[in-house]
């Protein structure tokens, strides 16, 4: 009698991912424990042990055991918004929550081509930007100094990309140039600020760009930052569209030539569109960099989110509670970071299986 | 005038020639406004402030330091401690990667989990914030006069981890990394170059042995020759007063640089190693099983060594992507290369100079790493047809 094919049961499913052989039998039970101890220490912690709201401030801090959300309760505002005055700060949650739609939006395939995504960021960059600066509308200014936390760090993202993406484009252009003196030394320019650490990226743009540039030139010092790490940012965009680029067969570009198209047609629409797509993952990932890496300019002196979050308990009624204070920081980057990157990667299974 | 217009090799060279000519003009406008700014802030530039004597210490150094040093030798400590924290950190990097890529894929879904949630969350937190967390946590230890009644060989307290020591130079304990580095580099050599393709198998494991025993004596005899006279050899930290004596002491600036980077590029190096081992085709662990090998001696033999050669190039632009990462030192006070730099601009006022050699000083190391990676890249990596799946 021909056998079957019956589905692994619950139980050899089981055996077959965790008990296979005696080795890895050990290895599940080693770890199980190790996970199931993480696991209560954590919930002991930040659960059972924890004081929540700030009225029973004085339950947390020595010796208490558990974490001291109080902190959380009571400066929320403070890392969130920085130095942004309390009275509007409003304004700053809507600009946030403004600048994230657009980039869930972004994410509809219906936006996904050069017009559609660069008019639906440059419209969500507005309504951040008068949100935030207010000064028309009947909103009363607020500048760029008082900016702070979660917006200021969402500011610099995204006038980063907006500035670097296009940058990158004609950065990765140049580079591929037919004429070798422009090729060259575009590719002299890349590599140098590659090679370079993006601190120092940022120190010499707030520290000596004031001493080479003619004073009307010099702007305000956060627009300086921005513009280095635009740069660098597209720096490494360029060598991710190029690769794109060389992704691409030559076939297309020399079928569009034939077809009589000139340069620009021929970059518009026949090699960036297909470059784009071939450099899609690895551009999600360099955005998800780029995020991260905002948070840098805290050493230039600015006050972005994790700085607010080192002023949140920064004074002596909190100065025990660092731990709370990062993990709330670092699950507010999580929650960006991990949404992008997660995205990034449904993104490149997506694209694995069109070439399939 | 419009006729040279048409010729395309002249626009061709009118457009390179502009290129570059707005790129050299830049140069010259920003130098002529430097001078302008430095003239009139009454400061002289050039090197020269490198030979005058800094009036600043340095917290943690490898070599002899003081005050009364020059900004040159400020630098060159600077440069060490980067190397130092570099090569510490890449190590345990590769290390804890290596481990968490081998989890990801391997058959036990228990270790699966454990390390995909170790990436998702250490990749997605940015470096600084890291650092931050892991210096306020080595801070707000147990102070050292806590440790009264403590036994055992390393202290974890505030002030600084610490660990036992051996009573040499500096200088003997450089030799002997030096002639690690050179031993490993020969045995690498020995293993995979062409030019052993006849040696058999096991001519080639006595020459490694040989190889091996050479270093051991050799750093057996540097040690000896570096003792610091009238101690003992190995020197244990112990409690005098407030605080310890003897022994070695990690800062809590350094360690907490050290564990960040390493967590933090462990994640990335461990995403790097399983997509190492997911392009190792399956054709070769299935050949390794038919031809009898175990499930370990498959791994070792087969998968591991394949999965190294293939993701080496992604290695090494990864490894020269953290190695600029450690200038976050700068967050918690670590002395790095970075560090001097900045500390020396406010103390001497000399950007342009120091921002040159910064950037110079990265270029070099930056390029060298590059250089020397890839030289073994394509010695080990697979010619022509050697890679199938």
């Amino acid at each position: 009698m021909a056998k079957t094919y019956h589905p692994p049961s619950v139980i050899e499913a089981i055996r077959a991912d965790y008990f296979s052989t005696r080795l890895n039998s050990v290895v599940t039970v080693t770890f199980a424990t190790f996970v199931a101890w993480a696991i209560w220490q954590l919930v002991n912690w930040g659960l059972i042990n924890a004081t929540f709201s700030e009225e029973n401030k004085d339950a947390c801090g020595h010796g208490a055991g558990g974490a001291c959300w109080a902190v959380i309760d009571a400066r929320w505002r403070l890392v969130l918004f920085g130095l942004y005055p309390f009275e509007e700060q409003w304004r700053s949650g809507i600009a946030c929550v403004a600048i994230v739609i657009t980039g869930i939006l972004s994410c509809v395939p219906w936006f996904w081509n050069a017009r559609r995504l660069s008019g639906l960021w440059v419209g969500g960059f507005l309504v951040f930007y008068i949100l935030m600066r207010g000064g028309i509308l009947g909103l009363t200014p607020v500048f760029e100094q008082n900016w702070g936390g979660l917006s200021l760090t969402i500011f610099i993202f995204a006038t980063t990309t907006l500035l670097g993406m296009p940058l990158a484009i004609v950065f990765a252009l140049l580079r591929r140039s037919e004429l070798p003196w422009i090729a060259r030394t575009m590719g002299v320019v890349i590599d140098t600020i590659r090679s370079l650490p993006l601190l120092s990226i940022m120190f010499t743009f707030a520290i000596v760009l004031p001493f080479v540039l003619p004073g009307w030139m010099i702007g305000d010092k956060l627009y300086r930052v921005i513009v280095g790490y635009a740069l660098f940012f597209a720096c490494y965009q360029a060598e991710i569209i190029r690769g794109g680029m060389q992704a691409l067969s030559p076939g297309q570009e020399e079928a569009a030539k034939a077809l009589g198209m000139g340069y620009w047609h021929r970059i518009g629409y026949i090699v960036l569109p297909q470059a784009f797509r071939n450099a899609l993952p690895p551009t999600i990932n360099q955005l998800v960099i780029t995020f991260k890496e905002t948070s840098l300019v805290v050493i230039i002196g600015f006050f972005e989110i994790l700085a607010s979050g080192n002023a949140a308990y920064g004074n002596a009624d909190w100065n025990f509670a660092h731990v709370e204070v990062y993990c709330f920081v670092g699950f507010i980057y999580f929650i960006f970071v991990f949404a992008l990157s997660r995205y990034g990667a449904h993104l490149e299974r997506r694209m694995a299986v069109a070439q399939r | 005038m419009f006729a040279a217009l048409k010729d395309k090799s002249t626009r061709d060279s009118a457009a390179q020639l502009g290129f570059v000519g707005i790129f050299i003009l830049l140069i010259v406008v920003f130098g002529f406004t430097a001078r302008s700014n430095l003239e009139a802030q009454g400061m002289t530039s050039g090197f020269g402030f490198l030979e005058r004597a800094t009036g600043w210490g340095i917290s943690f150094s490898l070599i002899d330091f003081s005050t009364s040093d020059t900004y040159l030798k400020a630098i060159w400590v600077g440069i060490l401690n980067s190397l130092f924290l570099g090569v510490i950190a890449l190590t345990l990097a590769t290390v804890l990667g290596v481990a968490i890529g081998v989890m990801r894929v391997s058959g036990n879904k228990m270790a699966q989990l454990i390390a995909t949630t170790y990436v998702e969350i250490f990749r997605n937190l940015p470096l600084l914030l890291q650092v931050f967390f892991w210096y306020a946590i080595l801070t707000t230890l147990p102070r050292p006069r806590d440790f009264a009644d403590a036994t055992g060989p390393i202290f974890f307290t505030g002030r600084g981890v610490y660990l036992p020591g051996l009573n040499v130079t500096g200088l003997s304990v450089f030799l002997v990394f030096a002639a690690l580095v050179v031993t490993f580099g020969l045995w690498i050599w020995l293993k995979s170059a062409r030019k052993f393709a006849r040696v058999s198998m096991s001519q080639k494991k006595t020459r490694a042995r040989g190889i091996w025993i050479t270093w051991l004596v050799l750093s057996a005899g540097l040690l000896w020759w570096g003792r610091i006279p009238d101690s003992s050899l190995v020197s244990q930290p112990f409690l005098k007063g407030l605080n310890f004596r003897e022994g070695i002491r990690i800062s809590p600036e350094l360690m907490a640089c050290i564990v960040s980077i390493s967590i933090y590029g462990g994640a990335y190096i461990g995403e790097i190693v399983r997509a190492g081992f997911n392009a190792v085709g399956k054709g070769q662990s299935e050949a390794g099983h038919a031809l009898g090998l175990s499930q370990f001696q498959t791994f070792v033999y087969i998968r591991l060594p394949l999965a190294i050669r293939a993701v080496l190039p992604t290695l090494i632009n990864q490894y020269v992507w953290l190695f600029k990462s450690t200038t976050i030192g700068i967050a918690v006070g670590f002395v790095d290369f970075f560090m001097v730099i900045s500390t020396s601009i406010n103390q001497s006022g000399q950007t342009l100079e120091l921002i040159a050699i910064l950037m110079g000083g990265f270029l070099v190391i930056n390029y060298s790493m590059a250089w020397v990676l890839n030289r073994v890249n394509d010695a080990i990596k697979l010619k022509g047809n050697q890679l199938r799946t």
